[in-house]
């Protein structure tokens, strides 16, 4: 049941009205990342009243976000509060009417696929191609919309993924920038956030309401600061032969690397490894750490963080470790295995 | 000549004979880009043939990965 004047002004756009409200509240939507642009798109469609957001991330809450991941307070960073967590608890004293999955993880294969086919749409607000092209499998395989969606220094990039309709990211995957591209050593300002989230979340509140035909279809790229914005019609992109959205599909992105993955993680001056084993007892790692008398541990219900030589090293529960300090992989490994197995 | 690059008016000297010239020009020769000529998707290999003449509009959008 809706509340009677909650969404009234929402009602009131003739578009929306009263069924595309109603629409909204049996909608399910996935956001994948809640640092910038999944704080605001989340905050966007709660406030809308989309009835079941998922959220997922992997990170926990720093000082250096709260310049623009809205969700976020500074009792959130001096708690280390996963960002899935933190986004979670202010999005319920936003919205209470809604229910909000958050999963502190990464967006890896087994995890989409248990999610993706019971969402309406999806909303990448990941920060590397490599989850992305990870998500644009994922749609493809269960016919799902998802909204490409990036932002760099003051300049933002958006597109509506849809299957069978328009180019994937893999058609457009020659586009791609090699990583070291992607990390961003030039900033960032928040305006550019809230452009790209009101581009993202209008496209969401098009698909969701049934007003397909008012989607943009075109990339849109601008740049705030340069004052330039542009619009490119992409249709001719799409492949006929696309692995991941012909009829020869075959998911290429969908394969399964066995390895302890590695990840560096753009302009944080860190490396995330995920081992393949799950679950881990962050209590009995306390233990065992707090032998060694150099380590100075802090914990919370989520994560294990200590600090070793100029690395800080921190540790989730479902076994992923984050080495702030170092860029490289294999210096990364070498630590994982000194402390952690 | 006078283009319009990205919605913005740009003088740019007649040596700048094509879209690859012009690409060099703006220095975004390392970038992937999708690039429109006057309405026209240009795959890499035609941003030398497409000549360049006063009026034409450009788009140039590169993908950024930062979220
Ligand atoms: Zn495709």
């Amino acid at each position: 049941m809706l509340e009677t004047n909650r969404y009234q002004r929402q009602i009131l756009f003739t578009p929306i009205g009263e069924t595309g409200q109603e629409k909204l509240s049996r909608s399910h939507v996935l956001i994948v990342g809640t640092g910038a642009l999944g704080s605001s798109s989340a905050e966007a469609l709660a406030r809308a009243g989309v009835g079941h957001l998922t959220l997922i991330d992997r990170d926990y809450v720093e000082e250096s976000n709260l310049q623009r991941q809205q969700l976020f307070s500074e009792e959130d960073m001096r708690q280390k509060t996963p960002k899935a967590i933190a986004a979670k608890q202010r999005l319920s004293q936003v919205n209470s009417h809604i229910h909000i999955d958050a999963i502190v993880g990464d967006a890896e294969i087994d995890l989409l696929r248990q999610i993706a086919p019971k969402v309406d749409l999806i909303i990448d607000a990941t920060d590397n191609f490599e989850t992305r092209l990870l998500l644009n499998d994922t749609a493809q395989k269960y016919q799902k919309p998802w909204i490409y969606g990036a932002v760099v220094a003051s300049y933002g990039v958006t597109f509506t993924v849809l299957p069978d309709k328009t180019p994937c990211l893999q058609c457009l995957a020659e586009y791609i920038p090699n990583n070291g591209a992607t990390c961003d050593s030039v900033g960032i300002i928040q305006p550019v956030v809230q452009k790209v989230v009101s581009q993202q979340v209008t496209e969401a509140l098009k698909l969701l309401t049934g007003n397909e035909a008012a989607l943009s279809g075109k990339l849109i790229a601008f740049d705030l600061w340069e004052n330039q914005h542009t619009e490119i019609e992409v249709a001719s992109l799409r492949k006929a032969d696309c692995p991941s959205c012909s009829e020869k599909r075959s998911y290429p992105n969908l394969a399964y690397d066995a390895r302890l993955k590695t990840a560096v993680l753009c302009g944080r001056n860190t490396v995330q490894l995920r081992p393949q084993r799950k679950k881990t007892d962050l209590a009995e790692v306390a233990k065992e750490l707090q032998k060694n008398n150099q380590i100075k541990l802090f914990q919370n219900p989520y994560l294990l963080s200590f600090e070793v030589d100029s690395f800080r090293v921190v540790l989730f529960q479902d076994g992923r470790v984050l080495i702030h300090g170092t860029m490289d992989q294999l210096e990364a490994k070498t630590i994982y295995h000194r402390y952690l197995g | 000549m006078k283009i319009t690059v990205n919605g913005n008016g740009l003088e740019v000297q007649e040596d700048i004979k094509h879209i690859k010239g012009l690409i060099d020009f703006l220095g975004l020769e390392d970038k992937p880009l999708i690039v429109e000529h006057n309405q026209q998707i240009l795959q890499k290999e035609a941003h030398e043939k497409a000549v360049l003449e006063s009026g034409d509009k450009v788009e140039i959008v590169h993908f950024v990965g930062g979220g």
